[in-house]
């Protein structure tokens, strides 16, 4: 799971709505793996993403890189700040942990990057 | 042998309820208006005065009226000579042998209710017609895996294979030659019993197969015709005026592939389909004659006793479909025809695609198949076990079969910005994840085997149910569903899938979404499903989907109201309906098992899946465990069967429909999918 992912994924236990945002993440198992930098991709991501998740979920990581609490203006021109974003993105990836409702506490295991975000019938029930 | 012999039961129990004038009147005006919609629409002409053929109004496949049902009713009036049920429409033609019959079809039938397929009352409007349409419904063609090799032996071979068999000889004892009713036979190998349609496998015949006949099976081996070396021959010899009933061999009996060699005379042998299409075909003299999958299995095949046959006088003895073409037709006097059947005593339980008609997997239907569900809870239930464990068993295999993507799907992924945000809710083996480097794909799916699929090819995907999809909302460009949906056993879940699926979208986001469609067969073209070949596993099958509950409506009048609409409104229906109960009020009522490759006659069914296993993954699986794996014998591929809820036209528009949060932009078929893009407003 790559902290794209990541900041895309919300709790849906019945019942938390957007209070279920962001998972909180225990890794026991984190790779780095390179992938191609794409300046142009990354400025096009940074504006979808909740910034102050992405941060903390990086730092939770060990993998803050650097990333300023807030973004700063003209940031599609700074490369070295987007190669900061494109490795915090897409080059971080948890492969074994889990994933935490922050409202429900529920967890969600990771394993083989894989997140397993199945509730029972009774947990998804609206 | 599976004889299709039909009861001629005569005994009319004409009901004689006085009926109110009211009533009377009501009933009129609706056969009239019957009358005229078949004309208007499908160019039937009904007249007046009583001849032998009925047309029956709502009595067709299209409104879930089945063969069987319809029959019942039918031969309660007299004997049926033909019945004929084109595929997806909502009537059918009846033929009875002498007007007096018809008359009493049309006397007690008319207006009168019946049960259909899915335990709704449906109202029969009859009328008389002149002639039946029963041309032109089928494209001639051969029926599926039926081939004609000719000139398979020299003319000097067929006299001596004819020369060789003595029909006076009665050393192989009695039973072993029969003078029947309507031809004389001869077995070899095993003797082929007629009380019971099989052969005594442990009782084999003594000499086996004549050796006279090896030089021509090893020639069938070698050039390919069959795979296995047949141990059982039937010699059946045909007098002009002779025949053979139609009839199914049985499938526990004899193995896949039957050859039959045609000497001494060409003749006609007749196919019918189930649905009641029949293709004749010319079986040319010094011809062989392969059956092997649809046309073994689901087709009958029967010789109709007459002294001449109708062929194609430009084709003249040349093997083939005998087509309608009036124009192009003449008699063929027949003369003595002698036939050496080859087959392969089966040695296993049938596992063939057609458990409908299979005595191997008959058994099994009635206690194991499940039933519409009646709630949320029983949905649930069902796609529990019909669709998420048999993904799970069928993972593997099922993954290998998709490697295709779809083009408009292709195209529809290519042309979103650059830097778009992508879900694919379902996406199984993940074939869409990786099309467009531009944009961010994330695949979830409720499979966590075809999940890791996913991952080892270094896609983001994780496990969730599209009716919860753990995504925050609104952060989506896009959105696809491909073949997911039709996998959700009742509307309101349907419903919800495609609420989450806008939940999804940012405002001006867009999402495609593929069903299955009941209309395998749309603008007079056959679907790929329809006409692929059945070893070919990717065309075979290149969705998985599900339910059928809301059926026709009783008192479709099929003038007025066409298919697609009929549907959706049920579709909404279904909707609305009360929590717990069935709008239709069907109780029980088993899910009909598909017949995979033909038209669907049903939109809740049970799809089955025939499972290759790869050598590695043996350990991993034990199928045993499944409800839904009712044929789990050693040595047999075991068979799952997938809920499905085919969508008829219009039904996945009317379910978009209402959402108010969104706007369809593009509804199309594609390949036997209803399909539909719509923009979160």
């Amino acid at each position: 799971m790559k902290l794209l992912t990541h900041n895309l994924l919300s709790s849906h236990v019945r019942g938390v709505g957007p209070r279920g945002f962001p998972l909180r993440i225990q890794a026991t198992e984190v790779r780095v793996s390179p992938v191609d930098f794409n300046p142009d991709f990354v400025t096009r991501m940074i504006p979808k993403m909740e910034w102050t998740a992405l941060v903390e979920a990086a730092e939770s990581l060990g993998h803050l890189s650097e990333l300023p609490r807030e973004l700063a203006e003209g940031y599609e021109k700074d490369e070295e700040f987007l190669r900061k974003v494109h490795h915090v993105l897409l080059e971080v990836e948890v492969v074994e942990g889990t994933l935490q409702c922050p409202e429900s506490g529920r967890l969600f295991p990771i394993s083989r990057g894989i997140p397993n975000m199945l509730l029972s019938d009774e947990e998804a029930a609206s | 042998m599976v004889h299709s012999a039909k009861s001629a039961s005569m005994d009319n129990n004409n009901p004689n309820h006085p009926k109110l004038s009211k009533t009377e009147k009501k009933f009129l005006r609706k056969q009239t208006k019957a009358r005229h919609t078949l004309l208007r629409h499908e160019g039937i002409e009904s007249v007046s005065h009583a001849t032998e053929s009925l047309v029956i109004a709502n009595g067709g496949l299209g409104n879930g009226v089945s063969r069987t049902q319809l029959l019942r009713v039918l031969e309660r009036c007299g004997s049926v000579e033909a019945l004929l049920m084109p595929p997806n429409k909502p009537y059918s033609f009846v033929r009875y042998r002498t007007k007096e019959e018809s008359k009493r079809a049309y006397a007690t039938l008319n207006g009168k209710e019946m049960v259909d397929d899915l335990g709704q009352n449906i109202t029969l409007y009859l009328n008389f017609v002149e002639k039946v349409h029963w041309q032109g419904l089928r494209p001639p063609v051969l029926p599926p895996g039926l081939m004609i090799v000719e000139e398979i032996v020299s003319p000097e071979d067929e006299k001596m294979l004819l020369e060789s068999i003595d029909w006076t000889d009665n050393s192989l004892g009695q039973n072993a030659q029969k003078s029947l009713k309507h031809r004389k036979v001869k077995h070899y190998g095993y003797e082929f019993r007629y009380d019971n349609n099989n052969v005594d496998k442990d009782k084999p015949l003594p000499g086996g197969l004549p050796d006279i006949c090896n030089t021509i099976l090893e020639k069938c081996l070698k050039e390919g015709h069959i795979k296995y070396f047949p141990d059982q021959l039937t010699v059946n010899q045909y007098e002009p005026g002779q025949g053979i009933p139609p009839h199914i061999d049985t499938h526990s009996a004899f193995e896949n592939e039957i050859i039959s060699l045609s000497l001494g005379a060409e003749i006609v042998m007749d196919f019918k389909h189930p649905d009641g299409y029949t293709v004749s075909v010319m079986l040319p003299q010094r011809s062989l004659l392969v059956m092997t999958g649809e046309s073994r299995y689901l087709w009958t095949h029967g010789i109709t006793p007459r002294k001449f046959d109708v062929i194609q006088a430009s084709q003249r003895q040349k093997s083939g479909v005998i087509t309608s073409d009036a124009g192009n037709l003449t008699l063929n006097k027949r003369r003595v025809r002698t036939s050496f059947t080859f087959r392969k005593v089966r040695r296993t339980p049938c596992d063939c695609s057609y458990p409908l008609f299979c005595d191997s997997q008959s058994c099994h239907q009635n206690e194991t198949f499940p039933s519409f569900p009646e709630n949320d809870k029983e949905a649930s239930e069902l796609e529990q076990e019909y669709v998420h464990r048999v993904y799970e068993e069928i993972a593997e295999h099922f993954s290998s079969t998709r490697h295709t993507p779809w083009p408009q799907i292709v195209a529809f992924l290519k042309a979103l910005p650059k830097g778009s945000i992508v879900a694919d809710i379902g996406c199984g083996n993940g074939k869409y994840l990786g099309l467009n480097k531009e944009i961010y794909m994330i695949g979830c799916d409720r499979s966590q085997n075809l999940i890791e699929i996913c991952g080892e090819r270094q896609f983001q995907a994780f496990v969730c149910d599209a009716l919860t999809v753990p995504i925050r909302s609104e952060t989506c460009d896009a959105c696809i569903s491909i073949a997911v949906i039709h996998h959700f056993a009742t509307a309101e879940r349907r419903l919800a899938t495609l609420q989450e699926l806008a939940r999804l979208l940012r405002p001006g986001g867009r999402a495609l979404i593929y069903v299955w469609a009941m209309e395998q067969e749309y603008n007079k073209q056959k679907s790929k499903y329809l006409k692929g070949s059945r070893d070919s596993d990717e065309k075979k099958e290149h969705f998985s989907s599900g339910v059928l509950a809301s059926g026709p409506l009783g008192e479709q009048n099929p003038g007025t109201s066409n298919h697609d609409s009929v549907c959706s409104i049920s579709a909404i229906n279904d909707l609305t309906r009360e929590e717990g109960s069935n709008a239709n009020g069907v109780i029980n009522s088993k899910l009909p098992v598909h017949i995979n490759r033909t038209s669907f006659h049903s939109q809740d069914v049970l799809v089955p899946w025939h499972l290759k296993r790869g050598p590695t993954r043996e350990k991993h699986s034990e199928p045993q465990k499944l409800k839904s794996d009712p044929v789990g014998l050693p040595d047999s591929t075991p068979i799952f069967h997938r809920y499905y809820h085919v969508f008829c036209e219009g039904e996945l528009e009317a379910a978009c429909r209402m959402l108010n949060n969104i706007s369809i932009q593009q509804s199309y078929y594609d390949q036997g999918n209803w399909c539909v893009i719509f923009k979160k407003l």
